[in-house]
C-alpha cells in the first residue's frame, strides 16, 4: 500500500487532489481511498487530505500516519510544525515552490534528496489554467517524481474531474509539471555522476 | 519652486473614526475603549460579512449597555469560527446551544437576570439567516409574542453558509446555492413567496424593528445602541455579505452590500409597535442587474444569455421595496 | 450515495443542511432539477423536525420517501423519527453518524443513531461505501415489505467523506430488485380512512408488541434479502453479522472483537496482524444492529473465551451500550466481555492503538471499561482540581478556566 498525505490551504483544491489521484488508480485497476481531514473549513486555513493506493481492496480507516509520500501545495506551510511527521524515511517530498529546486526547508522532510522535488505549480497553473490552482499541476509532478501512478491515469483521471476546457488545461499544466519533474531528476542524476 | 503641503481634513463628517468630530459623535469602533467584544484572531474567511457586523453590534450593545451584556447565539459560522476549542475570540459573557433554540436561551437568561435582581444586565440573541428564519422560528415568534427582554440580531448572508451554502428561506430568488443549483427550467432559487422577518416581526408589534447593513456602519451601530437602550422584544436584521457563498470578491463586500441598498432590494427601515418609524432614502438609485453582476451565485442570469425575463422579476421586488418603503423620498 | 437512492426511484426527497450529509441531498436535488431523476419532488425543508415530517405525510400518501440527518439533526427529529414507525411508514433515512454535543462536535461517532436505537426503527450499519451504496437499495425494499421504516447508517466524514470504488448498479437491476411502492394504507380520497388516531390502553400493547413482531420477523427478512443481493448483484452485503477469521482450521479464536461499521476495516487489519504472530483472534461485524441478532451472536461469539466490544458511543454514566446487549445475547456463557469505548466525536483509531488493546486482552489484562487513547494525564488533573473544588458549567471550558488560573498563579 501506497500513503499519500496532501497539505494545503482551504481553495487550493487538495480535497480533489487526492480524489483524482484515487481515479487515478481505479483506471488502472488498483483499489484507492481518499478523504479529507476534517476541520471547520474556511478558505485559506491549512487542510490536509489522504489518499491510500493499493493492489488489494483497502480496509484501513484510520488517518494516514506514516505516508510515502508528501504533496505540499503550499510553500507558507513550511512553517507548521509536524508537517513531515511520519515520513517514510525512504518516502517522497513534493513542493509546490518556485523560489529555488531545493529549498532549504525541504530537507527538513528527511527523505532522499533524489526524492524530494519542489516545482512552481502556481506558475504552471497560472500559465495554463489561468487560476492559480496548483492541485493538478502537482499531480503530474507527483506521478513524475514517485513512479507509482502513470502519467496518462493521472491526465485522464484530471479531465474526468473538471469539465471539458478546464480539464485539458489542467492536465496540460500536469504534463508540463511532470515534464519538470523529469528533468530535475535527470539533472540529479547526471550531476550525482 | 518651494511647494507647500496641504492636508485635506473631512471636517464635520461621520465618517468611521473620524478623530475630528465631537467625541459624542464619534463612532463606538473608533473609541479607543471600545469594548473589542470579538477580538481578533478568529477564524472567518477573508471579506466575511458578519464578522464586520458583529464586530460593531456587539461593540455597540457593549457600549449601550455599558459592557453589562450577555449573548446567546445560534449554531452557524458565527460561533463556529470564533471559538474553535481551546480558543475563542470573545471577549464577552457568551453562551452557545442549539442551531434552533438562541431566542430561547436569551429568554432564559433573561428570565435569570430579572429574578436575580440583576436586570441591568441586558441580553442579545444572535444567529445567521438559517437559524433565524427557519430553525429557529419558532422560538423566535415565541419570545416576540411574550415581548421577552431580548435584543435579536440576524445576520443575514442569505444562506447556511457554515454547512456549505445551502438555501434557507433568506435566500433572494434566482440565487444559486448547492441545494438549488442553476439547472433546469427555473435556475437557482425559485420565486417563491419570501419570507420577511422584520415584517414578522412587525407583525408581532414588538417596540422595535430595524434592518441594517454592514454598507453603512454607522447607521448600524446607532440602531443597535437603540435598540439595547429599549426594553421588551427588538429585532434587528442585518444584511451580511459572504464572499465565499456569493462568489463576489472579498474585498468588495461592502461595495455589494452598498448596492444591495442602492437598488432598494434591502430596504433600510426602522419601526416600533408595527408601524414603519424611519427610513433611509436612497441618495442615488441603481438597477438591480448592478448589484447580481459581481455575484457568481447570480451568473447564470447572464451567461450564457441574460435571463431579461428574471432579472425584471427581481427588479420588481426591488421596486416594490422601494414603493412600501417610500425609499426615495 | 446519492446515486444509489436515485435508482431506488424515491419519489419525495426533503433536504435540510446537516454535516456530514449534506453533499449527499445536493447531489439529489441536482439531478431532480436537471431532470436525470424524474417523477421526483425535491423539498428544501426549515428544520430536520420538517424533512422528516414532510417524509412523514409523503408516504403516509403513497409516496416512496427519503431523507438524511445525524447529530443535532436526528435528535431534532426525534418525535417524528417515533412517528413515523409508530405509523408503519417504510422511509428510509441515511444517518452520516456524527457525535452528538454539547460539546458541539461534527465529526464520527455513534451517538445519534444510539439515541433512538429502541424507536422502533431498523438499523443497519454500513462498513464501507460499497456496503453502504447496497444497504439503501436493500433498504427500500425491506422498509416497504415490513411497513417499518429503515435508518442506513454510515460513519461520518470516514465514509460520507471518502472517494472508494463503488459499483453502481444499472436503473434495470435494480428496478427488476425492487418493485415499485405498493402501500398497505394510503391516503386517497377515492377510498378515505383516517391514520394516526388516538389509541387507548385497551390497545396500544398489542399495537407496540405487532411492532416488535414485525422487527423480530424481520431478523429472518434481513439475510434473506442479503442472500436475494447476492444473487442478483453479485456482492456480499447486509446481513445480520459477519465474521472474519473466527474460525480457523485447529485455531478458532479464542478472542473475538465486536463493532459497528468502518472501523471494522482497521480491525481486521489488525486482525491480521495479530493471527500472524499466532493470536487466535477475530472479529464479527454488526450490519444489523435493530433488530439485535442475538441468536446469532449467541451462536458466533458463545465458543470464545473473551469478546471486546469496540464502541463508538457511550451510555454515559453506565458504559457501553453495544456491550450491554451482546453481554444479553451471551447469557449464561462462560464468555468474558470487555468494553472499549474508540473514536468517541471522531478521534482516529488507529491500529496501533487497537492492536495494543487486543494484545492487553489476550494477556488477560484488559479491564471491563476501557477509553481508547484516554488522555489520562490530563483528566486526572481535572478530577483532582474538582475533589478540590466543584465547578458548575461545561467541563470543557471548566477544564481551560482551571488551567488558566494555574499558569497565572505566582510561582
Amino acid at each position: 500500500m501506497f500513503q499519500i498525505r496532501i497539505h494545503g490551504r482551504g481553495g487550493q483544491g487538495v480535497v480533489s487532489a487526492a480524489e483524482i489521484l484515487s481515479v487515478a488508480a481505479f483506471l488502472e485497476g488498483k483499489y484507492a481511498q481518499a478523504f479529507p481531514s476534517f476541520g471547520s473549513e474556511r478558505t485559506g486555513a491549512p487542510v490536509m487530505s489522504f489518499c491510500r493506493v493499493d493492489d488489494k481492496p483497502i480496509r484501513l480507516r484510520e488517518p494516514v500516519l506514516y505516508p510515502d509520500a508528501l504533496i505540499i501545495q503550499d510553500p507558507t506551510l513550511l512553517l507548521l510544525p509536524g508537517l513531515f511527521e511520519g515520513l517514510a524515511p525512504g518516502g517522497f517530498a513534493l513542493i509546490n515552490s518556485s523560489d529555488e529546486q531545493n529549498p532549504p526547508a525541504l530537507a527538513r522532510a528527511g527523505c532522499p534528496p533524489e526524492h524530494r522535488v519542489a516545482i512552481g505549480a502556481t506558475e504552471l497553473a497560472l500559465k495554463y489554467v489561468g487560476r492559480p490552482l496548483p492541485n493538478a499541476a502537482l499531480l503530474g509532478g507527483f506521478a513524475a517524481l514517485t513512479g507509482i501512478l502513470r502519467l496518462e491515469s493521472v491526465l485522464a483521471a484530471i479531465r474526468e474531474k473538471f469539465s471539458a476546457k478546464v480539464g485539458a488545461a489542467n492536465a496540460a499544466a500536469a504534463q508540463a509539471a511532470w515534464d519538470m519533474v523529469q528533468e530535475a531528476r535527470m539533472g540529479a542524476h547526471a550531476s550525482a555522476n | 519652486m518651494s511647494f507647500t503641503q496641504i492636508k485635506f481634513y473631512q471636517t464635520g463628517t461621520f465618517t468611521i473614526g473620524n478623530r475630528l468630530l465631537g467625541e459624542e459623535d464619534r463612532s463606538i469602533q473608533s473609541a479607543a475603549d471600545r469594548a473589542n467584544s470579538l477580538n481578533c484572531g478568529h477564524r472567518a474567511c477573508q471579506g466575511c460579512g458578519e464578522a464586520l457586523g458583529a464586530r460593531y453590534a456587539i461593540d455597540a450593545a457593549m457600549r449601550a449597555s455599558k459592557g453589562r451584556l450577555v449573548v446567546a447565539n445560534a449554531t452557524g459560522c458565527l460561533e463556529v469560527f470564533v471559538t474553535p476549542y481551546p480558543e475563542s475570540s470573545w471577549q464577552i459573557a457568551w453562551m452557545h446551544s442549539l442551531f434552533g433554540n438562541a431566542p430561547a436561551v436569551a429568554t432564559g437568561i433573561a428570565a435569570a437576570m430579572k429574578v436575580k435582581g440583576r436586570e441591568d444586565v441586558r441580553v442579545l440573541a444572535q444567529g445567521g439567516d438559517g437559524g433565524t428564519t427557519d430553525i429557529g422560528f419558532a422560538c423566535l415568534s415565541g419570545m416576540f409574542e411574550r415581548n421577552d427582554d431580548v435584543l435579536y440580531v440576524c445576520y443575514d448572508n442569505e444562506a447556511y453558509m457554515n454547512t456549505g451554502v445551502q438555501r434557507s428561506s433568506a435566500t433572494p430568488a434566482a440565487a444559486r446555492t448547492a441545494t438549488t443549483p442553476a439547472l433546469g427550467v427555473e435556475p437557482g432559487n425559485r420565486f417563491g413567496q419570501g419570507k420577511s422577518i422584520p415584517l414578522i416581526a412587525m407583525a408581532h408589534q414588538i417596540p422595535y424593528v430595524a434592518t441594517a447593513s454592514v454598507a453603512n456602519l454607522r447607521d448600524l451601530e446607532d440602531k443597535i445602541e437603540r435598540a439595547t437602550l429599549l426594553r421588551g422584544a427588538r429585532y434587528v436584521h442585518v444584511h451580511v455579505p459572504c464572499p465565499l457563498g456569493w462568489g463576489s470578491e472579498p474585498r468588495d463586500t461592502i461595495k455589494v452590500a452598498r448596492l444591495a441598498v442602492e437598488t432598494g432590494f434591502f430596504p433600510l427601515f426602522e419601526a416600533e409597535f408595527g408601524e414603519v418609524s424611519s427610513h433611509t432614502t436612497i441618495r442615488r438609485r441603481v438597477p438591480v442587474e448592478e448589484y447580481l453582476r459581481p455575484q457568481k451565485r447570480f451568473a447564470h442570469l447572464f451567461h450564457p444569455v441574460t435571463d431579461a425575463d428574471r432579472i425584471a422579476r427581481l427588479q420588481a421586488i426591488a421596486d416594490r421595496n422601494i414603493e412600501r418603503f417610500h425609499l426615495l423620498d | 450515495m446519492a446515486e444509489s437512492v436515485a435508482l431506488c426511484r424515491p419519489e419525495v426527497v426533503c433536504a435540510y443542511p446537516i454535516t456530514p450529509q449534506t453533499h449527499i441531498v445536493e447531489a439529489l436535488g441536482e439531478m431532480v432539477k436537471s431532470g436525470r431523476l424524474k417523477r421526483c419532488e425535491f423539498i428544501n425543508v426549515e428544520s430536520e423536525f420538517a424533512a422528516l415530517s414532510v417524509a412523514i405525510g409523503a408516504s403516509g400518501a403513497g409516496a416512496r420517501s427519503y431523507t438524511a440527518t445525524a447529530s443535532q439533526g436526528l435528535l431534532y427529529m426525534t418525535e417524528a423519527v417515533y412517528n413515523a414507525s409508530g405509523l408503519g411508514l417504510p422511509i428510509v433515512m441515511t444517518i452520516g453518524n456524527r457525535a452528538i454535543g454539547a460539546p458541539i462536535n461534527i465529526w464520527n461517532d455513534h451517538s445519534d443513531s444510539m439515541s433512538v436505537r429502541d424507536s422502533g426503527w431498523l438499523q443497519l450499519y454500513a462498513e464501507t461505501n460499497q456496503e453502504a451504496a447496497d444497504l439503501h437499495i436493500q433498504a427500500f425494499r425491506l422498509a416497504e415489505e415490513l411497513s417499518l421504516p429503515v435508518m442506513v447508517c454510515m460513519d461520518g466524514f470516514i465514509l460520507t467523506h471518502a472517494y472508494e470504488r463503488v459499483d453502481v448498479p444499472s436503473q434495470e437491476e435494480v428496478d427488476a430488485w425492487l418493485p415499485p411502492f405498493e402501500p398497505r394504507q394510503v391516503l386517497d380520497p377515492a377510498a378515505p380512512l383516517s391514520i394516526g388516531s388516538l389509541v387507548g390502553p385497551e390497545a396500544f400493547t398489542e399495537v407496540r408488541y405487532l411492532a416488535h413482531r414485525a422487527q423480530l420477523q424481520a431478523l429472518e427478512r434481513i439475510p434473506e434479502l442479503s442472500r436475494e443481493f447476492a444473487r442478483a448483484f453479485g456482492r456480499n452485503s447486509g446481513g445480520l453479522v459477519r465474521g472474519y477469521r473466527t474460525e480457523e482450521a485447529d485455531a478458532d479464536a479464542e478472542i473475538l472483537v465486536v463493532a459497528l461499521g468502518s472501523v471494522n476495516g482497521t480491525i481486521q487489519e489488525v486482525i491480521d496482524e495479530l493471527r500472524d504472530d499466532g493470536v487466535r483472534i477475530g472479529s464479527v461485524s454488526i450490519c444489523s444492529y435493530r433488530p439485535f441478532p442475538f441468536d446469532v451472536l449467541r451462536e458466533t461469539l458463545g465458543r470464545a473465551r473473551q469478546v471486546v466490544v469496540v464502541e463508538k458511543c457511550l451510555a454515559v454514566g453506565t458504559g457501553g451500550i453495544v456491550s450491554m446487549e451482546v453481554q444479553t445475547a451471551l447469557t449464561g456463557l462462560p464468555v468474558k466481555v470487555s468494553t472499549v469505548v474508540a473514536g468517541l466525536g471522531g478521534r482516529p483509531i488507529t491500529r496501533k492503538s487497537l492492536r495494543e488493546t487486543f494484545e492487553r486482552a489476550n494477556r488477560g489484562q484488559l479491564p471491563p471499561l476501557t477509553f481508547l487513547d484516554l488522555n489520562e494525564d490530563a483528566v486526572s488533573r481535572e478530577l483532582e482540581r474538582q475533589s478540590e473544588r466543584r465547578c458548575s458549567g461545561p467541563t470543557a471550558e471548566n477544564i481551560l478556566r482551571d488551567l488558566r488560573t494555574a499558569a497565572l498563579r505566582p510561582a
